[in-house]
């Protein structure tokens, strides 16, 4: 027998060599820390930089719509006609509008609107959209199919015009108006992506199993179709607000949302457009916002999904 | 080594990691093995081992797994080394003189390509011929993978084929530009087991056929027994045993081959008796081990296995195993029964 | 003499498939198991043992046949009986993955079943999960645990511990080995054995490893395209295999042991035909070396040519 560069820096003695067998159980000791599932996903989200940033982002926009207006001691409806169409200063960061408002303050009172219209309708839409799929999957068959089908037809109409006509139809344009218009077939896409995830875990085999242990079929929804699909839901949730910040600015801009004085940033992209070309900067304020809103909530919502989803964890 | 001359493959030292959350999965840790002329190898070991890592380290492809084969390392292929290679050069290697079949067809296969068009593409891109030549060859190819009717195969695309069928069309693709090294990872795995005796038979007359060399990637010691020439065990990232199939499978001298052996039941094996088994599972790879990886697990662990790491002690010209069991002070151990040989120095 | 758990008598389950056609994924399957023994279903992928095993527990309603429990039709057992049954019977299952909700702990994983037929107190519970830990070998921290943190062999461990946390007399094993790696699986098989001897479990062994199949079963049957091809005790099915298939299907295991014997064993060719439409006849006939006229005219009734052994095949006689 050869022998081949052996580990010789090490004195070796004979009781190196009494044989003392495996360990009990010390092998299977696992080196990573256990952790939960949302502390994973937690870990995972923090790690993405651009989610975090874009969570950061909107925490700003969001305590400025709160405390700006509270802050700058200006009233967002108070005219001034001295100071119509002033370019932005120590005065008036954003500068005024043709009324001598100042757009600062009316930008994050105008941001609001904004963030509660795209709050508010996406959680609309995430509850309607959950009890449908959620009863669609449940009761499958024919119920199921039923359902589905009018679901196709509810989302093969175009959504801004569904939109456009319910806001003519209702004639008034109220908060509640705005989100009722936008959500009434807004929840047709949610209401899928439920029923989908809802089957696909009705098939695995932890439901499977439970089905032969005898656990009742309410227990199996509770316990295991719900908790499954919630951060289904919360990704979803998290891509359908910023489309409902631009449906709202779109329909305030071609004059269907949010009537003066209140306001919101379509409404004042919509004001700022007759003098683009002179004032640009009442245009500049709150097409900025409703872009960087947008884009954050899109970017967390990237980050959130890859948090969240269990494929992509290890 | 006498065969030094005859190797058409020589890994060196390869060490390969992945960058995670946790820190650097070490997932090849210094291996170093030489594949002959016309010779099959087998790599061995349980999954996440290493030995898929190894074999795509030789084919370079980890790059775009996050996989990083680290300073120091050489594969040396006719000579050449693979990694000092530039992407254009590589390209030509590739596909053309080593070749790869892997475990699932129906990802490795292009869904919107038809099966003739997948063929071609892999000649075409290695030799300027028309294309009707090309066509003439991807049918003579399936021909040769014992595919009927392949005329009307050409036109068609992977879902349409059976898993058997799109496995011989990988190795169709495989074997375009007769390699000289081809690598087959896991290729049986996921099929039944007499579609998987069909396919051996195929890869052992065709390896006859065209020289070629053989690296098999598999768990199934089934397999390598009736396919390949050497064996190589590995566990945790490193070979903890090499030889040839006789070596290996008569006279084992690693603890953990001895328990690879034994943890399927023979034919001998008295019906509802205990298997020899192992307890616990292998060391996380994040660790960096100053102990023999296997040692947790061993049931012949001595202090000694806690305190480094054993080197490979050369058994026979092709034999080696990493175990202090073969040190000159270690005290003779039987091997477990129904495995031939013992383990002492 | 040996008492019978379930009689299995001309079990069918088609599966509707596209245009009015179905798959008749278990097509006449007539078997017994009995009380404490290991009856394993063998074959390829799409052979119908899975779906046998689940049709059994009532996962899939019966097409056609009869499935008798203890003596009585199973889906007529009046409902006391009926929720007896979902305790006494259970199932392991393949995929350690997908077999344990990710949003659940291993303590309510295995608490899940016991809660709908047991009343005890939280501690009772608690206690008894322990106690189920240990049992397959792991320790009671596990219970806080969820299931990504844990390795496949240790995940198949909680799944034999949340069926054995019903108490139950008979579970059907459904691959519960395929996805391990070769020393776990050894593990999990010896645990398995333990559990049998100790509990006096039945089980529904259902597998495509024949070489553990050898290991653990006392009888075995062997399926193809959805029918019985042989049926008898381990030990003389694997010293004598009767049915082609089950010669071609020995033959193919490589084996470790028979080093370089690849070149007299039996090779089958062309693959498995769809179970949509199956061969007219013995269903193996298109395949089979030996093949005359009346195997692609008659289906084969199994037959028990030896003592406790059954072979569906016309010339068994004339092969032996």
């Amino acid at each position: 027998m050869e022998e081949q560069n052996r580990a010789q820096e090490i004195a070796l003695s004979p009781q190196d060599f009494a044989i003392c067998g495996e360990e009990a159980g010390g092998a299977d000791l696992l080196a990573r820390k256990p952790v939960t599932y949302w502390q994973d996903a937690w870990r995972r989200f923090f790690a993405n930089k651009l989610a975090v940033c874009a969570l950061v982002l909107l925490c700003v926009i969001a305590l400025a719509t709160i405390f700006a207006p509270l802050l700058s001691g200006q009233s967002p409806t108070a005219r001034n006609l001295l100071e119509r169409k002033q370019w932005p200063s120590a005065r008036h960061l954003f500068g005024t509008d043709e009324l001598g408002r100042d757009l600062f303050v009316r930008v994050w009172t105008g941001g609001r609107v904004s963030i509660a219209i795209g709050i508010g309708g996406a959680a609309i839409v995430a509850v309607v959209g959950c009890l449908y799929g959620g009863l669609a999957a449940y009761f499958g068959g024919k119920v199921d199919m039923l359902m589905m089908r009018i679901v196709e037809v509810l989302s093969s109409v175009p959504h801004l015009l569904v939109v456009i006509m319910m806001s003519v139809v209702l004639e008034s344009s109220s908060i509640p108006t705005l989100l009722f218009a936008m959500t009434v077939t807004g929840w047709c896409p949610i209401a899928r992506l439920v029923r989908s995830q809802m089957l696909q875990i009705s098939r695995s085999e932890y439901v499977t199993a439970a089905k032969i242990m005898g656990v009742s079929p309410l227990k199996i929804v509770m316990r295991h179709m719900i908790p499954n699909t919630i951060s289904v839901i919360i990704v979803a949730i998290t891509f359908r607000i910023p489309g409902f910040i631009f449906g709202e600015a779109f329909l305030s801009y071609v004059g269907l949302g949010v009537q003066p004085p209140n306001t919101s940033w379509g409404a004042l992209a919509s004001a700022a457009q007759n003098s683009l070309l002179y004032q640009p900067y009442m245009m500049f304020f709150p097409a900025l916002l409703i872009a960087l809103t947008m884009l954050s909530f899109t970017l967390m919502g990237d980050g959130l999904r890859d948090a969240l989803d269990p494929k992509l964890r290890r | 080594m006498a065969s030094q001359s005859q190797s058409l493959l020589q890994v060196r030292d390869l060490n390969v990691s992945f960058q995670t959350y946790a820190g650097q999965v070490k997932a090849v840790r210094g291996v170093s093995f030489d594949v002959g002329v016309q010779e099959t190898l087998a790599i061995v070991g349980e999954s996440g081992c290493g030995k898929t890592v190894t074999s795509k380290a030789v084919m370079r492809l980890l790059d775009r797994s996050g996989g990083k084969i680290k300073e120091g390392s050489q594969i040396l292929f006719q000579g050449q080394d693979l990694l000092a290679l530039r992407k254009k050069e590589l390209n030509q290697i590739r596909g053309n003189k080593i070749s790869m079949i892997f475990q699932d067809s129906m990802t490795s296969l292009n869904p919107t390509m038809t099966v003739g068009k997948q063929i071609m593409e892999n000649i075409l891109t290695h030799k300027k011929i028309p294309k009707a030549e090309a066509r003439q060859w991807a049918k003579e190819l399936l021909e040769l993978v014992e595919i009927p009717n392949p005329e009307m195969r050409l036109k068609q695309y992977p879902h349409q084929l059976s898993g058997g069928m799109r496995q011989r069309v990988m190795i169709a693709i495989a074997l375009a530009l007769t390699p000289a090294l081809l690598i087959a990872d896991e290729p049986t795995t996921a099929l039944d087991v007499t579609i998987q005796a069909q396919l051996m038979d195929l890869l052992a007359s065709l390896k006859e056929r065209f020289h070629m060399s053989v690296i098999l990637v598999t768990h199934d010691l089934g397999i390598v027994a009736d396919f390949a020439d050497k064996v190589q065990v590995m566990y945790a990232g490193t070979i903890v045993e090499r030889g040839s199939v006789e070596e290996i499978f008569d006279n084992p001298r690693h603890p953990y081959t001895w328990a690879l052996l034994s943890s399927i039941p023979g034919r001998a094996q008295a019906s509802k008796s205990k298997l020899y088994s192992l307890q616990g599972a292998p060391p996380d790879l994040l660790l960096d081990l100053q102990q023999c990886p296997f040692a947790p697990r061993c049931r012949y662990c001595m202090p000694v296995c806690k305190k480094a790491i054993p080197s490979q002690t050369q058994l026979s010209e092709s034999h080696a195993a990493a175990c202090w069991l073969l040190h000159p002070m270690a005290p003779a151990v039987q091997a477990p029964a129904g495995i031939g040989g013992t383990a002492h120095a | 003499m040996r008492e019978a758990l379930f009689e299995v008598k001309n079990l069918k389950r088609y599966f509707p498939a596209k245009n009015g056609k179905s798959v008749k994924a278990v097509d006449d399957v007539t078997f017994d198991i009995f009380k404490g023994e290991t009856f394993s279903l063998v074959g390829e992928s799409g052979c119908g043992k899975t779906t046998c095993g689940r049709t059994l527990l009532g996962v899939y309603p019966k097409t056609d046949g009869s499935i008798l429990y203890e003596g009585r039709e199973l889906g007529k057992l009046p409902k006391a009986e009926a929720k007896r049954f979902k305790r006494r019977n259970q199932m392991i299952f393949q995929d350690p993955y997908s077999c344990l909700d990710p949003r659940m702990t291993i303590g309510a994983i295995i608490q899940e079943g016991m809660n709908v037929h047991f009343k005890r107190s939280s501690e009772e519970r608690n206690q008894q999960v322990t106690q189920l830990l240990y049992k397959v070998g792991l320790t009671a921290d596990f219970a806080s645990r969820f299931p990504h943190e844990l390795s496949g062999g240790q995940r198949q461990r909680i799944g034999i511990a949340r069926a054995l946390a019903m108490e139950p007399d008979f579970i059907v094993c459904d691959e519960p080995i395929a996805a391990l790696d070769v020393s776990i699986q050894a593990q999990v098989v010896n645990l398995m054995i333990d559990l049998q001897q100790e509990m006096g479990l039945t089980y529904l062994f259902i597998s495509h490893d024949l070489s553990m199949v050898r290991h653990i079963s006392d009888r075995v049957g062997v399926m193809y395209l959805g029918a019985l091809a042989e049926l008898a005790d381990a030990s003389l099915i694997y010293e004598k295999p009767l049915h082609p298939y089950t010669k071609a299907l020995f033959s193919a295991i490589p084996d470790a042991s028979r080093r370089g014997g690849s070149k007299n064993r039996m090779r089958l060719q062309g693959e498995i035909p769809s179970p949509m439409d199956p061969p007219p006849g013995c269903k193996f006939s298109p395949r089979c070396p030996y093949a005359q006229e009346i195997c692609r005219q008659q289906t084969p009734a199994l037959r028990e040519l030896e003592p406790r052994h059954f072979a569906a095949c016309h010339l068994a006689e004339q092969l032996a």
